[in-house]
């Protein structure tokens, strides 16, 4: 108890010596709006310069992955360490900057899969924010059957010869790695002959194309791979084995990708004017504290309900210690689920402006509204469908036969 | 606050589980049905109950209880709920102990709380008094006299109303139907009552309740006089919560069941439940189900760590155990075909329990109104 004790003063005196004063809250106790969402990367771009000073603290300490082994780059905490870790920085309002499909995804399979030196040489650039890694795992004829993909690496004896494509590669044109499926045992069954193997996007042969979305927004690509030399050190696990790791780094991106469903939730009263009840509020008026139309209050109502059961969800597998793909699949299920509605009741709730595009008559958090609303539409496809969600819940929790 | 069962709780569970599974499987339920019982519960099963000490899960210590709390009692109910196991642990081993040990002076509590703790009496809350659940609209009167009080006024849908011995009473001392101040409780004695069994489609014990010219002494108030809105109000609080947790219960029963058929009966030479459209409502039923046992775990976790959240998750949970029972009976019924429509097959009972349960202390759309306002939207 008292190291813990002795952790929380330490952990205290560093975040004050070392959090740039942009990165947390100011004396009023206003949260910061200075911290850029950085991807980190060989090309990273700051806006504020404090983001990156900060990135470099935290990264130092390992502490954008406070569980992971000190030898690894990771913080090498314990859970009660890293609660502390955690507590401190929200106390002081701050957070790491740094997204990144690394830490959500890759990390965590790596320290499962890997080999010491695929650890040793990977994990530290992921933690400080050094590599930006994409994920290529989608083919055109591969999506929800991604078992079929195509994508096949030759064995030239000191090499494996990739060739093929992926697509809708997330950030492909600005990631430096991609971790990617590829097909090693073309005669054996489909799961049987997949491995796993990261490949160096600047390497001869791989090219990008952004693909514009419903949003405007291109943020993702095909990829291309053309006769691409990649050493035989980068295959994770073994040959052919590549499936297990698939499914392991799904289940990690899923838990990811169903904490949409909470994220930006608010707090439920409408403190926020952009939040849901805060859009209600505001646009359809206001009748002794309610939302002045009773139909759309209603639908406000059951939504929120089902939010804070979610809530009340995600905590109790938490405390259950979390019974893991089952529980995967139903988050991620419900949490886009409802992202989905949440924003189609917000664009709902702003009528006329939650449409709005472009040009000078709408401003900045409206039209960013409608981007958002539509970005939503895609939770639910990547990762894995709903329909695809709602296949595995039948099928391993439930027992259905096939 | 952990949402999680700890020790003594699984313990409870566990216990209750045998206890459902071994002496009131849904053919207890059937067969008291068939039997037209007059009481729809069986004087045998709940003095094991009692003997289980399950009578006395919320009363203190010092009155023969064992305090072991909301999410205790809410556990046994919840199993029970699985095999529609009709007792008189809600009205009474919820409500009566609930309402006696927070609202009843020294002399009430000795009087009352042992005798629940041994089974003695049984009682229930008559509080609603038209089709639709709102206390504030409570129109039955109180009218002073002396020591005395004159109750005139008629109760509806009273749970275990046809059996209890004890009734707590709601009646208005001074205001106007919409207010939820000048609420008084009473405890009234069964004799002191008209009552009328009501014929439900659930087949459980229900009565309607009149009151002409009551008088009941002023020391058979419950409560402060006056207070009975908000003390009314926590107390149904509770029931709420418990409801929540025996539906809870009916409607994963319900659901097992309807996955066990989905297993097991063939039609185009393959199990029913290898067709896509009937795995994925499977699958939705299945997260709505487990949003439902966090919102309940959550509202007794609440209860019994003193939440200031606790209005707020007593409609949560009884509007989401509402909205889950109701999908997931309808959604049984359809999965069965032609045997779920048979009185022959349990299934059915579930879905009239299920329409039954939601009227009891407010529909799911009264708690998502409730939820509104106290969320301040
Ligand atoms: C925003 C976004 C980002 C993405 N980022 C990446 C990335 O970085 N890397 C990457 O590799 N991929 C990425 N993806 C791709 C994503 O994983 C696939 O789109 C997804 O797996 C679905 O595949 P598909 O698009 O080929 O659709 P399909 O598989 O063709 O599905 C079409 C429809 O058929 C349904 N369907 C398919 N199979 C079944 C079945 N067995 N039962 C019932 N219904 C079924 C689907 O649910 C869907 O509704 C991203 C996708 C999106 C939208």
């Amino acid at each position: 108890m008292t190291d813990l004790n002795q952790f929380r003063e330490e952990t205290k005196q560093w975040l004050d010596e070392n959090c740039p004063p942009t990165m947390r809250k100011d004396a009023k106790g206003i949260k910061p709006k200075h911290i850029d969402e950085v991807w980190g990367g060989r090309n990273a771009k700051y806006k504020n310069p404090e983001t990156k000073i900060w990135l470099d603290k935290l990264g130092e300490k390992g502490w954008t992955m406070p569980t992971v082994p000190s030898e690894y780059g990771g913080g090498g905490l314990s859970k009660e360490e890293t609660k502390i870790l955690q507590e401190e920085m929200m106390a002081i309002g701050t957070n790491s900057p740094l997204l990144s499909f690394g830490i959500w995804m890759l990390a965590p399979v790596l320290l499962e899969y890997g080999n010491e030196e695929q650890k040793r040489e990977h994990l530290p650039r992921i933690i400080k924010g050094e590599i930006r890694w994409c994920q290529g795992y989608s083919e055109p004829g591969s999506g929800s059957d991604l078992a079929s993909l195509a994508t096949k690496a030759e064995d030239m004896g000191d090499h494996y010869l990739v060739n093929g494509q992926k697509v809708w590669t997330s950030y492909a044109d600005k990631a430096d790695w991609i971790f990617a499926l590829v097909r090693t045992g073309p005669k054996e069954p489909k799961h049987d002959g997949i491995s796993f193997l990261l490949i160096d996007m600047k390497t001869a042969g791989v090219s990008t194309k952004p693909i514009t979305l419903i949003s405007g927004k291109s943020p993702f690509c095909e990829t291309f791979f053309d006769d691409v030399k990649v050493p035989k050190e980068n295959l994770i696990g073994d040959l052919n084995r590549g499936w297990t790791i698939a499914k392991a780094l799904l289940q990690h991106e899923r838990k990811f990708i169903s904490s949409f469903g909470l994220a930006g939730a608010g707090n439920g009263s409408g403190s926020s004017k952009k939040d849901l009840i805060g859009l209600a509020k505001s646009h359809y008026g206001e009748t002794d504290g309610k939302i002045a139309n009773d139909f759309f209050r209603a639908e406000v109502a059951n939504h929120k309900i089902k939010e804070h059961a979610f809530g009340l969800t995600l905590q109790r597998a938490g405390d259950e210690g979390g019974k893991a793909s089952a529980v995967a699949s139903m988050f991620k299920y419900y949490g886009t689920e409802h992202n989905k509605e949440r924003h189609e009741l917000m664009i709902a709730a702003s009528g006329k402006a939650g449409v709005a595009w472009d040009g000078n008559e709408f401003d900045e958090s409206e039209k960013n509204l409608t981007k958002s609303w539509l970005r939503t539409k895609g939770n639910s496809i990547e990762g894995g469908t709903s329909e695809v969600q709602l296949n595995v819940i039948s099928k391993r929790v439930l027992g259905l036969p096939s | 606050m952990k949402l999680i069962l700890n020790e003594e709780e699984l313990y409870l569970k566990e216990t209750a589980k045998n206890f459902a599974e071994n002496s009131t499987p849904v053919n207890h339920f059937r067969s008291l049905r068939d039997n037209d019982d007059p009481q729809l519960w069986s004087e045998d099963i709940w003095k094991e109950m009692v003997a289980l000490g399950w009578s006395s899960i919320l009363i203190p210590e010092e009155y023969g209880g064992s305090d072991f709390g909301l999410t205790g009692i809410c556990a046994i109910l919840q199993e029970c709920g699985k095999t529609l196991a009709p007792s008189p642990l809600f009205a009474t081993g919820v409500l009566g102990a609930y309402a006696l040990t927070h609202f009843g002076n020294d002399a009430q509590k000795s009087e009352y709380l042992p005798k629940i703790a041994s089974g003695d009496i049984t009682t229930a809350v008559a509080v609603d008094e038209s089709n639709h659940h709102n206390p504030s609209l409570t129109e039955t009167s109180a009218v002073q006299d002396g020591e005395n009080f004159i109750l005139n006024g008629k109760k509806t849908l009273v749970v275990d109303g046809a059996s209890a011995d004890i009734i707590i009473v709601l009646a208005r001392t001074s205001g106007n139907p919409g207010e939820n101040t000048g609420l008084t409780m009473f405890l009234v004695d069964k004799k002191d009552l008209e009552i009328k069994k009501l014929s439900m489609a659930d087949s459980r014990n229900y009565a309607n309740i009149y009151l002409d010219n009551v008088t009941v002494s002023k020391n058979n108030i419950l409560g402060d006089i006056e207070a009975g809105g908000d003390s009314m109000d926590s107390l149904l609080d509770v029931g709420r919560i418990a409801m929540a947790a025996e539906m809870l219960g009916s409607t994963e029963a319900a659901f097992e069941t309807t996955l066990n058929y989905l297993k097991e009966r063939k039609q185009f030479g393959v199990e029913i439940g290898s067709f896509q459209a009937l795995q994925h409502r499977a699958a939705q039923m299945f997260c709505e189900i487990e949003l439902t046992k966090s919102a309940v775990m959550g509202a007794t976790k609440g209860a019994d760590e003193n939440s200031n959240d606790l209005q707020r998750l007593a409609s949560l949970s009884k509007s989401i155990a509402g909205d889950t029972f109701h999908l997931v009976s309808n959604e049984s019924v359809q999965m069965h075909g032609g045997i779920g429509v048979t009185d022959e097959y349990d299934i059915g009972f579930y879905l009239k329990r299920a329409r039954v349960c939601e009227q009891i202390f407010g529909s799911s759309n009264f708690h998502k109104e409730r939820y509104a306002n106290l969320s301040g939207f």
